[in-house]
């Protein structure tokens, strides 16, 4: 199996979810891509686990740390979520545009 | 007990400390406790003397046993004995081993300065200093308890007394001293006292004037000891006198240098001990209260001279030119001096210059023997303290100092008249009184010594004698015989000045049998005790000369009776025949001129041109250069300050300050608040790293 069909898809995937983060601008949104960059990292220890691991000695390393982050990812988006909650409790939107009071 | 021989100043120390600080609050304002301390400082002295004394004729014992028996000797068979005498030509006397004199040295050492040389501290004890102890710690007693009358409701009693105790201490100190700096500084001591003493009733001018004088003549003397202990130092390369003793002994010192050094040392002794031509201070030290010229005159200060030579008697044995100018200088003083007191009105000033006379015996008799020298020295002290509290006794009877205002004083005051008499008896050298033996051995000296300078001092020293034999007749019969010619009516001093002076008259009359010039006594009298060195012992030094001990008695007895044959009739200073000697009388009355010389020759020009110039050397020179300095100084500092602090070190700090107020003012607007901004940086920022890490 080549390495380079996981990689290349999940570089797509990165560059789909970067410029989700930074056009967006609904805040529900900007979460999604952040979580698309994370499965995209994922993918990429998956991948890396798989190719790596290939031997007779199985490396299980990748796969371990895949489910560490979805559940990082899980709690982050909890966290996430609950932030733009109270955002749109305080103004009536979730555009991050308006959210910009942390400046000079 | 010479151990402790030290405890002699140190209690006199301690008694002037305990007066200066707690003697108003005594009931006898601290007189009592200087005289207390000198009480003890005598029992001290006592016992010093005799174990020092006794320790000496022991000494001198051996040495001539040595020689009885060394002097057996084998010529041609028959056994020929030599009974040396160990006293006649001292330097013939061989000292056998083991014998020497009495001589306790301790020392401390302080820090030392480096190069090799530190500076001690230290006590000797020998002959001499134990005299001297008796000498001074006795006449100061009987100063101390005369003074308790003579200055009796005076304002400044308690400080007249730490004076007192001070000056003695100071003596006492220049006494014991084993080293030349030690002796320099009782010296410089003594002559602040004596400035302080004699100025001690400095509201009138006149004895301001008297002190001034009396402590500017004695350190013009002074700048010549200072150079002569410099020089002994830089010959012998030490302070301490015995090794200096040493020093000359071993023969290896430059024999000019020495001589330079000696008569340097000397000039010292011509001012402390008045001789001429630093004689003038002393008839005007008179100013002070008259026990203080008792003090003075017979124990603590005018001595200090005399006893810087005989200190120093080994050192100027080698050195004969010093020795002649000794001669010299002590002859003049003697003759000229002993004229001066023919004139004088003023009780006390006939005295001060019977002094400077009797002092001018002492240093012309230190050119030729030690023991004459300090044997005068010691009789003299006794009996010219005596005199001196006796006019003392009839100056506080008369409140006046001047024989015009006495004259009949026999009847009133008996005790004074009876002590009078015998201290100026013994003055004028009547046998068998102490004058007469110590001037006599003086004379003897110099007659056995022979040459120019000894003939001079015996033909001179003898008419002297007869000069002071007729001056004081002339004052005992000015004061005690005839009418009472003065205010009020004077009456005998109280007991506190009158027992002093009969204990004085006993010394006064006695003290000269201590050293008959007879073999009975002979050698083991005052010579023996009061040596320092067996080497320098002269033994009997002088051989009694009958006819000249007859001339002098003579030449003394013509003196009185010419003065009873002037003064007897017309007790009267107005017709005074002394006083109408026409060109006699006015050199002696202006004192030779000397006075006026000195002002006109040295005060005048500097107090009126060189001391002017200085100041105005100082005032238009001196302060401008300092002034000039300060102002320059002054300038130079706001110049910094405005260049240096306020642009250069101000600038900097305040730079640094607003260069980052003006970043940050540039650098607030990429605060945006725009979250995805900052994200967008954030990925440039990861691009541009990871680009730079794979390029390098």
């Amino acid at each position: 199996m080549q390495a380079v069909y996981p990689l290349v898809f999940s570089a797509a995937l990165f560059c789909v979810g970067v410029y989700g983060v930074l056009s967006r601008r609904n805040a529900v949104l900007v979460l999604m891509s952040v979580e698309l960059m994370l499965a995209s990292v994922t993918i990429n220890l998956v991948a890396f686990g798989a190719i790596l691991g290939a031997g007779a000695d199985p490396l299980l390393t990748g796969q371990v740390f895949a489910l560490f982050v979805m559940a990082v990812a899980a709690a982050e988006v909890g966290v996430g979520l609950a932030i733009v909650l109270l955002l749109y409790r305080n103004r009536a939107s979730v555009n991050i545009d308006d959210a910009d009071l942390m400046k000079y | 007990m010479s151990e402790f021989a030290w405890l002699i100043p140190a209690v006199m120390a301690l008694s002037a400390l305990t007066i200066l600080l707690f003697g108003k609050r005594m009931p006898r304002h601290g007189a009592e406790v200087g005289i207390l301390a000198l009480g003890v400082a005598f029992v001290l002295s006592v016992l010093v003397a005799v174990e020092v004394f006794s320790a000496n004729v022991a000494a001198v014992a051996e040495v001539e046993e040595a020689h009885s028996v060394q002097s057996v000797w084998e010529v041609g068979g028959r056994e020929v004995t030599l009974v040396v005498d160990a006293a006649e030509g001292g330097e013939a006397a061989e000292i056998p081993a083991g014998v020497h004199e009495f001589r306790l040295e301790q020392s401390t050492e302080l820090s030392p300065i480096g190069g090799g040389f530190s500076i001690e501290a230290g006590t000797r004890i020998d002959g001499l200093t134990a005299m001297m102890f008796l000498l001074v710690s006795f006449v100061s007693l009987m100063v101390h308890v005369y003074s308790t009358g003579y200055m009796h409701g005076d304002p400044r009693y308690t400080w007249y007394f730490t004076l007192l105790s001070v000056f003695t201490f100071s003596m006492l100190l220049l006494v014991i001293a084993n080293n030349l700096l030690m002796v320099v500084m009782g010296w410089e001591l003594v002559g602040v006292c004596s400035f302080l003493l004699i100025g001690f009733w400095w509201e009138e001018k006149a004895n301001s004037d008297a002190a001034i004088k009396a402590l500017l003549t004695t350190k013009l003397g002074d700048v010549g000891l200072m150079v002569g202990v410099v020089g002994l130092w830089s010959e012998f390369g030490t302070f301490n006198i015995t090794r200096i003793y040493e020093g000359v002994a071993a023969g290896d010192f430059d024999q000019g240098l020495l001589t330079f050094s000696l008569l340097a040392l000397f000039i010292g002794a011509v001012g402390k001990s008045a001789q001429f031509p630093l004689h003038t201070w002393l008839p005007d030290a008179m100013a002070g209260p008259t026990p203080v010229s008792a003090l003075i005159h017979a124990a603590t200060m005018v001595t200090a001279g005399v006893f810087l030579i005989a200190r120093l008697y080994p050192v100027y044995q080698a050195s004969p030119t010093t020795l002649t100018v000794i001669a010299i200088i002590g002859v003049i003083t003697l003759f000229a001096m002993g004229l001066l007191a023919l004139v004088q009105d003023d009780v006390k000033r006939v005295l001060a210059y019977s002094t400077i006379s009797q002092l001018g015996y002492m240093v012309a008799a230190l050119a030729f023997s030690y023991t004459a020298g300090i044997f005068h020295l010691f009789a003299h002290g006794f009996f010219k303290a005596l005199l001196f509290l006796g006019a003392g006794s009839l100056i506080h009877a008369v409140h006046s100092n001047n024989m015009s205002d006495m004259g009949g004083l026999r009847k009133p005051m008996p005790v004074t008249f009876a002590t009078f008499v015998i201290g100026s008896a013994a003055l004028a050298a009547i046998p068998p009184l102490a004058g007469f033996w110590s001037k006599d051995e003086v004379l003897a000296g110099a007659f056995g010594a022979g040459g120019y300078s000894g003939t001079l001092v015996t033909v001179l020293g003898g008419l002297g004698g007869m000069i002071t034999a007729f001056y004081m007749a002339r004052v005992l019969w000015l004061v005690f015989a005839g009418e009472f010619r003065g205010n009020g009516h004077p009456h005998e001093s109280p007991a506190a000045m009158k027992w002093p002076l009969v204990v004085l008259a006993v010394p006064a009359a006695l003290i000269g049998f201590v050293n008959l010039p007879f073999d009975f006594a002979h050698p083991r009298g005052f010579a023996a005790w009061t040596m320092f060195d067996l080497a320098y012992f002269e033994g009997h030094p002088v051989e009694f000369n009958l006819l000249l001990a007859l001339g002098t008695t003579l030449l003394a007895l013509l003196g009185i009776a010419a003065a009873t044959a002037i003064y007897r009739r017309r007790a009267a200073v107005a017709n005074d025949p002394m006083l109408r000697l026409g060109l006699f009388t006015q050199v002696l009355q202006n004192k030779y001129y000397l006075d006026q010389l000195y002002m006109g020759v040295i005060v005048r020009p500097l107090r009126d041109r060189v001391a002017p110039a200085a100041y105005w050397f100082n005032d238009h020179v001196l302060d401008r250069i300092v002034n000039l300095a300060g102002a320059g100084a002054v300038g130079l500092g706001r110049v910094t300050y405005r260049t240096v602090d306020q642009r250069g070190i101000d600038g900097v700090v305040n730079g640094i300050g607003s260069t980052a107020n003006y970043t940050g003012n540039l650098l607030k607007f990429a605060q945006s608040g725009n979250v995805q901004l900052y994200a967008g940086a954030l990925f440039v920022g990861v691009f541009v790293l990871g680009v730079l890490f794979a390029v390098a």
